[in-house]
């Protein structure tokens, strides 16, 4: 199997951030607030490996740095300290190195994203099929009938009514519009796909039709996804591994099943039996 | 005669630690045996003597406590099973280690010939090759065809057993775990179900399984290895 995106020792301040920081916060201390200079260490020492067409789960509680950790891959924000290598065939990409023309073309051409709100992940004043447009002609697909003809083929396979193809998103209903919102992450058929609580504040039926579509599509694309829920239900349905996090750091990894069966730290027990 | 085994297990123990309770609970203690190609072990012993958690630990459900678990690969090379990396052990459930429990997890919508299909599909067979041999198992189970292309979610326990049991022989798994494989099952679907494991057995698979009545030991376990119940700690 080959190895897509290998992440070692991210770290994540917000604040001034001092020298005491990491030594003075995570699951140990209950806080991730340094009681010295007051930053908050979103993230510390996050290391994982993910392989081609792979699921991964990040579970934890909101402030657990869940969400830190995939903005800081997809670039919405530079993490504090850490590397991340993103293996396309034979080339390495040094995230964090990376300019901004560089990173632009790697989220464009390689990455995807859902966010949790879709306000984030799509244009509200653009039709959805423009939203999709938008990504295809970021990627220099420039004529107007494919265009068009993507668009219509990727609103189908997420199961939006494309008689609606030419209405604005913001008219939507919420799964509608998570579908959107994948339908726009996948234009570009890439290779690995950020999913941060995408089923959150659905209905149980729509999050069961998104999990499923999620599913559909791992296996036709082989795409390796990372799903950021707290949501127990969610990881064992899609993710094969799974880290937990708390404060800002992996208080356990390991095989989504034996997370949920056979928990080892305190943190994870708790979770596991606070579950519905 | 001298065969190969595929599976040997040493000294293996499991017990949970709680840490919310600061209990110890032991589970399985000191387990030793080995499966080979084509022989079905049953493992007996009264409830709470820790069948399943050996079984989970092999799957690598469960983190073992002490013992190794070293698994010979269809390559040739030997495996700590306890030790090996997650993706290591995903691998080899895709491809060489089956498990049979007692609960169906499926997708919300998807149909009864892609959930037995699943461990074809992961492999890399064909959509249509996939669902026809699905067929010819579920078939063989005596699974209404009206049923087949339902998601099993609606499923009696006894169907629902069935759609799990045929997933789990129809990828013919090198090692095969089966818990409880019989369970809400009458006499006549039964004898449907060993005839399969006699067919599977018969092809070399190598299997470990649960079965709470005596009778179905006698009929088709090849050895047994008996499990007491843990000893109280405090």
């Amino acid at each position: 199997m080959d190895k897509i995106l290998e992440v070692s020792g991210l770290s994540q301040i917000y604040g001034p951030g001092c020298d005491q920081c990491f030594t003075c916060t995570g699951p140990e201390f209950e806080t991730n607030i340094c009681k010295h200079c007051s930053s908050i260490v979103a993230l510390h020492d996050l290391t994982f490996d993910l392989y081609k067409g792979e699921i991964l789960g990040i579970m934890g509680e909101s402030g657990s740095g869940k969400s830190t950790a995939v903005k800081c891959l997809y670039f919405d924000q530079m993490p504090f300290g850490g590397s991340a290598i993103f293996f396309n065939n034979k080339e390495q990409k040094h995230l964090f190195t990376l300019n901004p023309a560089q990173r632009r073309s790697l989220r464009n051409q390689h990455f995807g994203m859902v966010y949790q709100n879709p306000n984030l992940g799509l244009n509200f004043d653009i039709s959805a099929g423009g939203n999709i447009a938008e990504r295809l002609l970021m990627n220099r697909v420039l004529n107007y009938s494919e265009i068009r003809s993507r668009a219509h083929e990727l609103l189908t396979r997420t199961e939006v009514l494309t008689e609606r193809m030419d209405e604005l998103p913001k008219n939507f209903s919420g799964g509608m519009q998570q579908r959107v919102q994948i339908a726009k992450a996948l234009s570009t058929r890439p290779s690995l796909l950020f999913l941060d609580e995408v089923t959150t504040g659905l209905d149980l039926s729509v999050q069961a039709k998104i999990l499923d579509l999620i599913l559909e599509i791992q296996a036709e694309l082989d795409t390796a996804m990372i799903v950021v829920t707290h949501d127990l239900g969610v990881t064992r349905l899609l993710a094969g591994r799974t880290l937990v996090m708390k404060y800002g750091r992996v208080v356990e990894s390991g095989l989504t099943d034996q997370i949920l069966e056979d928990p080892q730290h305190a943190y994870t027990q708790q979770l596991v039996a606070s579950a519905l | 005669m001298i065969r190969n085994q595929i599976l040997s297990v040493e000294n293996l123990s499991k017990s949970f630690f709680l840490h919310e309770q600061k209990k110890i609970i032991p589970s399985s203690s000191q387990i030793n045996f080995k499966a080979y190609p084509g022989k079905l072990i049953a493992l007996i012993g009264p409830t709470g003597a820790g069948k399943s958690s050996v079984l989970k630990c092999i799957y690598r459900t469960y983190q073992q406590t002490s013992g190794r678990i070293i698994y010979k690969t269809a390559a040739g090379d030997s495996v700590d099973l306890a030790l090996a990396s997650d993706h290591r052990v995903l691998e080899l459930r895709r491809n060489e280690i089956g498990f049979v429990t007692q609960f169906l997890h499926t997708l919300p919508r998807q149909k009864t010939l892609d959930v037995v299909a699943m461990p074809l599909y992961q492999q890399g067979v064909s959509r249509q090759q996939g669902r026809e041999q699905a067929s010819k198992l579920l078939a063989e189970l005596n699974i209404p065809k009206q049923l087949w292309e339902v998601p099993p979610a609606t499923f009696s326990g006894g169907e629902k057993q069935r759609v799990n049991l045929a997933r789990g022989l129809i990828a013919s798994p090198r090692l095969l775990l089966l818990d409880e494989p019989t369970a809400s099952l009458d006499a006549q679907t039964t004898d449907r179900v060993l005839r399969l494991i006699q067919r599977k057995k018969d092809q070399g698979t190598a299997m470990l399984a649960i079965f709470h009545h005596a009778d179905l030991v006698k009929r088709i376990a090849d050895d047994v290895v008996e499990l007491t119940l843990p000893e109280k700690t405090h």
